[in-house]
């Protein structure tokens, strides 16, 4: 039971993040038709810049700058990286994100150094908030489940409740019939772009602290960012949470199973000192997403919740 | 009609076009494999060489999918992983038989054991995942990437854990007078199979199923129309570029004697996709191209410079943004244009364009170098020439951003000039 609880609760708050992290990138993906690779360096350049802003000034400057200014340089990419490369074609736009991604990578290996960094959660919010089956709950963790919920209400109501959001929605399915009605659809692309880059600095900000800040952070993140996106199906916010919280109860769940693939299948035979048998499930949380996502590939293209195949 | 019949046969080439387009070039190819060893290298040239070789097998097996039959896969790495590990194991077969099939194996054929394996590794990942072509294929391969990453540092008794899987190439029968002890005997060892390899996937090229992958690339529905099956080819091309990849992997399980898991995950399959995109994946000869290149620069610029990923990285990204066609694209882009009806004023344009690029790429390097020495800590100086350039001095990035700029102008200028003709 305590288990269960613990699991269920920083499942949650990991999935709420998987969320924030992907929101913006299937945004950007459904609408441009870019996997953007580099997508989880904007979520470690939002831990890193805050880290950086937190150090001279405060924590609650950086968690409302920090965003701002990778949403910036997000902008900056659309502009005059991708917009080039658009032209020859899907697969070059893949390739540039590609490269985007080692670049960042490298660039945050010389200012911030190749070890991870002391990127602390802010004082206020470092306490236990309450005792649950004998151990102690940090403040900060719910402090992320609420930013987390607060972000999913903004981006709910912009999205569904205001003009610029029906806009949005249009260019994600007729980019071209916007177009002719008049938007201007680049434009439309930089600013979505941007803002899914805030939304991943966002999940920085709040992330960095609690899981750890480091160079190897965005490789970590971003295989896992892609399967939500694309198990949760293109075009489809929703689909991507359902996939976030998912990928997010799935493997924190999986990581406090302590049994082995023998206590499963030891009726079938499966002895516990064999190499198959051997292996515990929790061993093999960080390989369920990708399992995820081969088989939803192949099985449902479109994804859980999408109306086009990817 | 016989009009007709006539123009069709003015349409082929001649026989002479044909053997300076498809044969020379071989003859050349091994010609220069052949010359190499009398030059006198050092060792660590033909340790560096013997990586060149191994590189290019994969790169074309890559481009195979990438630049013939436009899927990009992410993990390409994993085909050279298993028939390299199935060639490590075999090594070790080998080595502990004392009669019977292995005992009579020379080390020299592991890579037709390499490639029979990679191709098996194909046939059964690529069925699932040629299903799809485009962005799915894409996940798809990614997937499979990490799975089989992650599988490398479970299975302990097939990859060997974190420590991989060594062997020993000196055991089994000699082959042709080789024993595969000092490294100039391996040379001929990898020159062979680079051969070898080269021209098995230039003759696939030329094969229908080659010539289908590369109308299945451009038009699926066309293919479609006159009757093929796109996801057949999709697959069929996809065994032969996981045999080929596993053909390489044999090729360097050989000269490297270890394969680790690491040789699975992503990272030399994210490598491998540089090394054909730089290299140029329209034409045959770019991924050779590009796997010497990168070969040399991960094995020397590494020594010079902490931040040569960081080099990497910008040549990969400025290949993508203005130079498609890659390196290739550029040194036939020269060829053609000396044989141009005017070529000085092609050949001005080119060495304008290039002083641009050198331009830029001084100021690059003085931002890199300066910015990697200040941040490492050791109070190290950047020194080019002899010339001290403090991170702190104003004078260094001002020195920077004029060569920065004035590659821009250079550049700006040439592209100007061109729009205007």
């Amino acid at each position: 039971m305590e288990t269960i609880v613990f699991s269920l609760l920083n499942g949650t708050i990991y999935g709420l993040l998987l969320f924030m992290l992907s929101s913006g990138l299937t945004l950007i993906f459904s609408m441009m038709g870019v996997l953007n690779f580099a997508h989880a360096s904007f979520y470690m350049l939002g831990a890193y810049f805050a880290y950086t802003i937190s150090g001279s000034t405060s924590y609650w400057i950086a968690l409302f700058l920090a965003p701002v200014i990778v949403g910036v340089v997000g902008m900056g990419v659309e502009r005059w990286g991708l917009r080039r490369v658009h032209a020859n074609g899907h697969v070059a736009e893949l390739l540039f994100t590609f490269g985007l991604a080692y670049m960042i990578d490298e660039i945050v290996k010389i200012v911030w150094g190749r070890t991870s960094v002391n990127y602390e959660v802010p004082e206020l919010l470092d306490f236990p908030l309450f005792t649950l089956y004998g151990a102690q709950y940090p403040a900060y963790r719910i402090f992320i489940l609420f930013v987390a919920i607060f972000m999913l209400a903004a981006l709910w109501y912009l999205l569904k409740r205001t003009r610029a959001g029906l806009i949005i929605q249009a260019a994600l399915t007729h980019p071209h019939m916007v177009g002719h009605l008049g938007h201007n659809v680049p434009q439309i692309f930089m600013l979505v772009f941007g803002a899914g880059c805030a939304l991943a600095g966002l999940a920085g900000v709040i992330g960095g602290n609690y899981l750890i800040t480091d160079p190897a952070m965005a490789v970590q993140m971003g295989p896992i960012v892609f399967v939500v996106v694309v198990v949760g199906g293109l075009g489809s916010l929703e689909g991507a949470f359902i996939a976030a919280m998912l990928i997010g109860l799935l493997q924190t769940s999986a990581i406090s199973v302590n049994a082995s693939l023998a206590d499963i299948f030891g009726f079938l035979g499966l002895s516990p000192t064999s190499e198959v048998g051997e292996i515990t499930i929790a061993s093999m949380a960080p390989m369920l997403p990708f399992l995820l996502l081969v088989l939803m590939l192949i099985v449902r293209p479109t994804g859980l919740m999408g109306d086009r195949e990817v | 009609m016989t009009d007709a019949t006539t123009q069709m046969q003015a349409l082929a080439p001649s026989s002479s076009e044909k053997f300076r387009q498809r044969v020379l070039p071989f003859i050349l190819f091994a010609l220069v494999l052949i010359v190499i060893p009398f030059l006198g290298p050092s060792r660590s040239t033909i340790t560096l060489l013997n990586h060149m070789g191994i590189n290019i097998v994969f790169a074309l097996s890559f481009n195979m999918l990438l630049g013939r039959a436009g899927l990009l896969s992410f993990g390409h790495a994993v085909y050279m992983g298993l028939g390299g590990y199935f060639c490590v194991h075999i090594l070790n077969w080998i080595s502990a038989a004392e009669g019977g099939i292995w005992a009579n194996t020379p080390v020299f054929s592991l890579p037709i054991f390499g490639f029979a394996m990679g191709a098996l590794a194909g046939a059964i990942i690529g069925w699932p995942s040629c299903k799809r072509a485009g962005t799915p294929f894409a996940m798809i391969s990614l997937g499979v990437a990490e799975l089989m990453a992650a599988a490398g540092f479970m299975f302990d008794s097939l990859f060997g854990g974190e420590m991989g899987i060594s062997g020993d190439r000196m055991s089994g029968p000699e082959f042709l007078g080789l024993s595969l002890g000092p490294v100039d005997e391996v040379y001929w060892f990898i020159a062979f199979w680079t051969f070898i390899g080269t021209l098995g996937i230039y003759a696939f090229t030329r094969t229908p199923l080659g010539k289908l992958s590369e109308a299945t690339r451009d038009n699926r529905e066309r293919v479609q129309f006159v009757g093929y099956n796109p996801e057949r080819v999709r697959y069929l091309v996809f065994i032969f570029a996981g045999a080929f990849a596993g053909m390489a992997g044999g090729m360097s399980a050989v000269q490297d004697e270890i394969f680790t898991p690491e040789k699975l995950s992503l990272i030399p399959s994210g490598f491998v996709l540089i090394m054909a995109y730089v290299g140029g994946i329209r034409y045959f000869s770019g991924p050779i191209m590009g796997a010497i290149l990168l070969t040399y620069m991960a094995s020397y610029l590494s020594d010079y410079s902490a931040g040569w990923l960081l080099y990497l990285g910008l040549m990969f990204i400025a290949v993508v943004m203005f130079a498609p066609n890659g390196i290739a694209g550029i040194v036939f882009g020269f060829w053609n244009a000396i044989r141009s009806p005017d070529p000085a004023r092609q050949v001005g344009r080119f060495g304008s364009q290039v002083l641009g690029v050198l331009l830029m790429l001084a100021g690059v390097i003085v931002i890199v170098e300066v910015a990697f020495r200040a941040s490492e800590g050791y109070g190290e100086m950047f020194e080019p020439f002899g010339i001290a350039m403090p991170p702190d001095a104003i004078m260094t990035w001002v020195v920077a951003a004029v060569f920065l700029a004035a590659g821009i102008a250079v550049m700006r200028y040439v592209a100007k000039r061109n729009a205007e003709v």
